[in-house]
């Protein structure tokens, strides 16, 4: 077995040629979606599990206080207590509420995220399909959530979810528009929409570094734009505690709630790893070029580490904002994006287009 | 047909929304009725009641002394200031003089329960614009206060302290060196306060311009207190008509003329400002003597009118008693400062988001329980 922690590869290709070898194409394919399907559903529970405990402690740390801490060394347990919980819970179900499409929406959410998953590289070799489009396809599969979220609304026949579905509909639609033109401004820098492309070009430097000023500007548009998508703080106007009690899931009770919550969690992850991959190297290790000795050292690092430690600083910058900040209004929600983030995003991917065109190269 | 006319019955059809009475951000169990017009507020109906225990009735068999136990229930977060008013109206109507030390300390207690008040305050402010975490920052200072009241006192929200005649026991010893160190911590503290939450883009841009009201508006509602300092009305009691220390004590009537969220919500903080000042010139100075004066185990009002107003957390609180020489009030009344607040909610958040009637609700800071009494 080919197992190199630094290059999955041979790994992957070694799993699939044994599969091949062993039974017929149709049902070594099976096989091999089966496959990552368990595995990627054991590393949804997982994440999801833990980004929720993280953020009970990280908000502890932010509001002087401990966090979970009784179940497990320090609390470590907490949260798959908490699903337990959760799944031991009755369904209630609403009269007059529209059966079908209540029982839809929670997992539409849950749905959308996990189909982001596949495309995203945790480490070199290490994905389950590499798209040519693989940006294009996390645009569009992303925004595919807010589908969900407007069902649940709709269907559950109270008035709070109404209006917390329709505000989420409108934040989401506009700020698909800042994530998508972010991506553009990457896309043009790197020629390329396929994710395991934009971390190889990112070998002697990160799009952040390499990209001047517009992949700068990109990044903080798209972090901005990024949790207003994925309904968190200060962006929840969808769940909005104070005016709407919870928004678009306030009539969902037991694992379905749990759906809600852990999809949050997960699109929050996607992002981070998003913006992780296209504007901070995904992967790849910390390059200058010109610094040998130090270009060679982070490269004992394992990519998986790399990866892992990127998003989750990006992820860490998302629960600060949360537990910072106030909630916006709507109507400066949406002038936000559309007087502010809209223009100067169209007016940063000219100028990465110019930039681009004229081959400049910071180096 | 059929589907022509029932669009033309939605279009006429109020959204109504419930909020209330168990509601996030009404504070307690007060239902408000808002009639929506997409995410506009276009009628706003508070419902009270939710919560009356008919505590002016009680009081009227109660004797005075038991009644300070009552005025606590009121309004929670001002509970010593409430009971001041009881007390001083007795003293007042049997010409009783209390002690300095009496005094002293009264006011003392009064500006701490202040400063305490606005800081959770300040908490549920800052969670009704959705910034949570200013909840456990002003949560974190006001236990300090709490356990100050803990130790000369014995309780903690519940205070009833004061009795007609001075007060129910001797300060703690360690109550002075306490109170000087939480001063000393505070006004460290408090900046905190404006980096976290005054200072923010977002907060500023939620809260200024929203819910106006006017001077003339604000006089004619009932505005008192913070609420009404902050539309330019000069109605700080302990200013206009001083008692127990106050007009021996250098303070400043904080006053904004802007007359929104904003203002009200910055005069709440410069008042804690000023309460400190007021607490640090006399924490040193409290004389020796009594804490009390003898009073008879039955006090029988003379036959009369009684009224006495004191500055509460929220604006001014008012005792009225009619007497008939029994040792039960004929009849009590109070003003709660929290009742006129919430009379002009719906003047203040008619044609606003519904983020702003909860911004602004936060901003009038209302007790339900002083509302429904």
């Amino acid at each position: 077995m080919p197992f190199n922690i630094y290059d999955f590869t041979s790994f992957t290709q070694w799993i699939d040629k044994s599969l091949y070898d062993s039974c017929t194409p149709f049902w070594a394919m099976i096989w091999e979606m089966s496959i990552i399907g368990v595995v990627f559903l054991a590393f949804y529970a997982v994440v999801g599990l833990y980004l929720v405990y993280a953020e009970r402690k990280i908000c502890g740390f932010i509001q002087c206080r401990v966090g979970p801490n009784r179940v497990g060394p320090y609390g470590f347990f907490q949260t798959i207590a908490d699903l337990i919980k959760l799944l031991m819970k009755e369904l209630i179900y609403i009269k007059n509420a529209d059966k079908v499409l209540f029982n839809i929406a929670p997992f539409i959410v849950i749905i959308t995220s996990f189909l982001a998953i596949a495309a995203i590289p945790f480490a070199k070799g290490l994905h389950a399909i590499d798209f040519d489009i693989g940006v294009f396809y996390l645009m569009a599969v992303s925004s595919m959530g807010v589908i969900g979220l407007l069902l649940a609304g709709w269907s559950s026949n109270n008035k709070y979810s109404l209006i917390g579905a329709m505000r989420s509909g409108a934040q989401i639609v506009s700020y698909e528009l800042s994530v998508g033109l972010s991506l553009v401004t990457i896309v043009v820098l790197a020629g390329t929409m396929q994710l395991s492309q934009i971390v190889e070009l990112q070998r002697d430097g990160w799009f952040i570094f390499k990209g001047h000023i517009p992949a700068f500007i990109a990044f903080i548009i798209f972090i901005t734009a990024g949790i207003a998508e994925t309904n968190r703080g200060p962006f929840d106007l969808a769940e909005a505690e104070s005016e709407l009690t919870a928004g678009y899931h306030t009539e969902y009770s037991g694992i379905k709630f749990a759906f809600f919550f852990l999809a949050e969690y997960m699109n929050m992850f996607i992002i981070a790893s998003i913006a992780a991959t296209v504007f901070w190297g995904g992967w790849m290790p910390l390059h200058f070029p010109g610094l040998e000795n130090f270009n060679h050292f982070m490269d004992f690092i394992p990519p998986f580490i790399w990866y892992i430690g990127k998003t989750a600083v990006i992820i860490f910058i998302m629960m600060w904002f949360k537990w910072t900040f106030p909630r916006l209004r709507i109507d400066q929600l949406l002038n936000l994006e559309w007087k502010y983030l809209l223009p100067i995003n169209l007016f940063n991917v000219l100028l990465m287009a110019f930039i681009v065109l004229k081959g400049w190269e910071l180096f | 047909m059929t589907v022509k006319l029932q669009i033309k019955n939605l279009e006429e059809q109020e959204y109504t929304i419930n909020m209330g009475p168990q509601h996030p951000s009404t504070h307690g169990v007060l239902r408000l009725v808002v009639s929506l017009k997409g995410e506009i507020v276009k009628n706003v109906q508070p419902h009270c009641g939710y919560i009356h225990r008919g505590i002016e009735k009680m009081c009227e068999k109660l004797t005075y002394q038991q009644i300070i136990h009552l005025t606590d229930r009121l309004d929670y977060l001002s509970a010593l200031i409430s009971n001041e008013a009881v007390c001083i109206a007795v003293e007042e109507a049997l010409e009783v003089e209390v002690p300095e030390r009496v005094k002293y300390i009264r006011t003392i207690m009064d500006e701490l329960t202040r400063i305490a008040s606005h800081q959770l305050w300040w908490c549920s402010f800052g969670m009704d614009l959705g910034g949570l975490t200013c909840f456990f920052y002003g949560l974190r200072d006001r236990e300090k206060i709490l356990d100050i009241f803990e130790e000369s006192i014995g309780g903690r929200l519940i205070l009833s302290y004061y009795t007609p005649g001075g007060l129910m026991n001797d300060i703690h010893p360690n109550f002075k060196q306490r109170v000087k160190d939480f001063i000393k911590y505070f006004r460290k503290i408090l900046p905190e306060y404006d980096q976290l939450l005054t200072g923010n883009v977002i907060m500023q841009e939620r809260t200024k311009g929203i819910g106006l009201i006017s001077k003339e508006d604000a006089i004619s509602f009932g505005f008192t207190g913070p609420s009404g300092r902050g539309s330019g009305f000069s109605c700080d009691l302990r200013k206009q008509h001083p008692y127990g220390m106050y007009s021996k004590v250098d303070f400043k009537e904080v006053l904004y003329t802007e007359g929104d969220t904003f203002a009200r919500y910055k005069v709440r903080i410069a008042e804690m400002w000023e309460s400190m000042k007021i607490i640090e010139q006399l924490i040193d100075n409290i004389p020796e003597g009594p804490y009390s004066v003898k009073m008879k185990p039955i006090i029988k009002l003379p036959e009369g009118e009684y009224y006495q107003r004191v500055e509460g957390c929220r604006g001014e609180f008012g005792v009225y008693i009619e007497s008939r020489g029994e040792k039960f009030p004929y009849r009590l009344k109070l003003r709660s400062p929290n009742f006129s607040n919430l009379s002009a909610l719906n003047t203040l958040s008619k044609d606003q988001k519904i983020a702003d009637l909860v911004a602004i609700g936060g901003s009038l800071d209302y007790i339900i329980p002083d509302i429904d009494r």
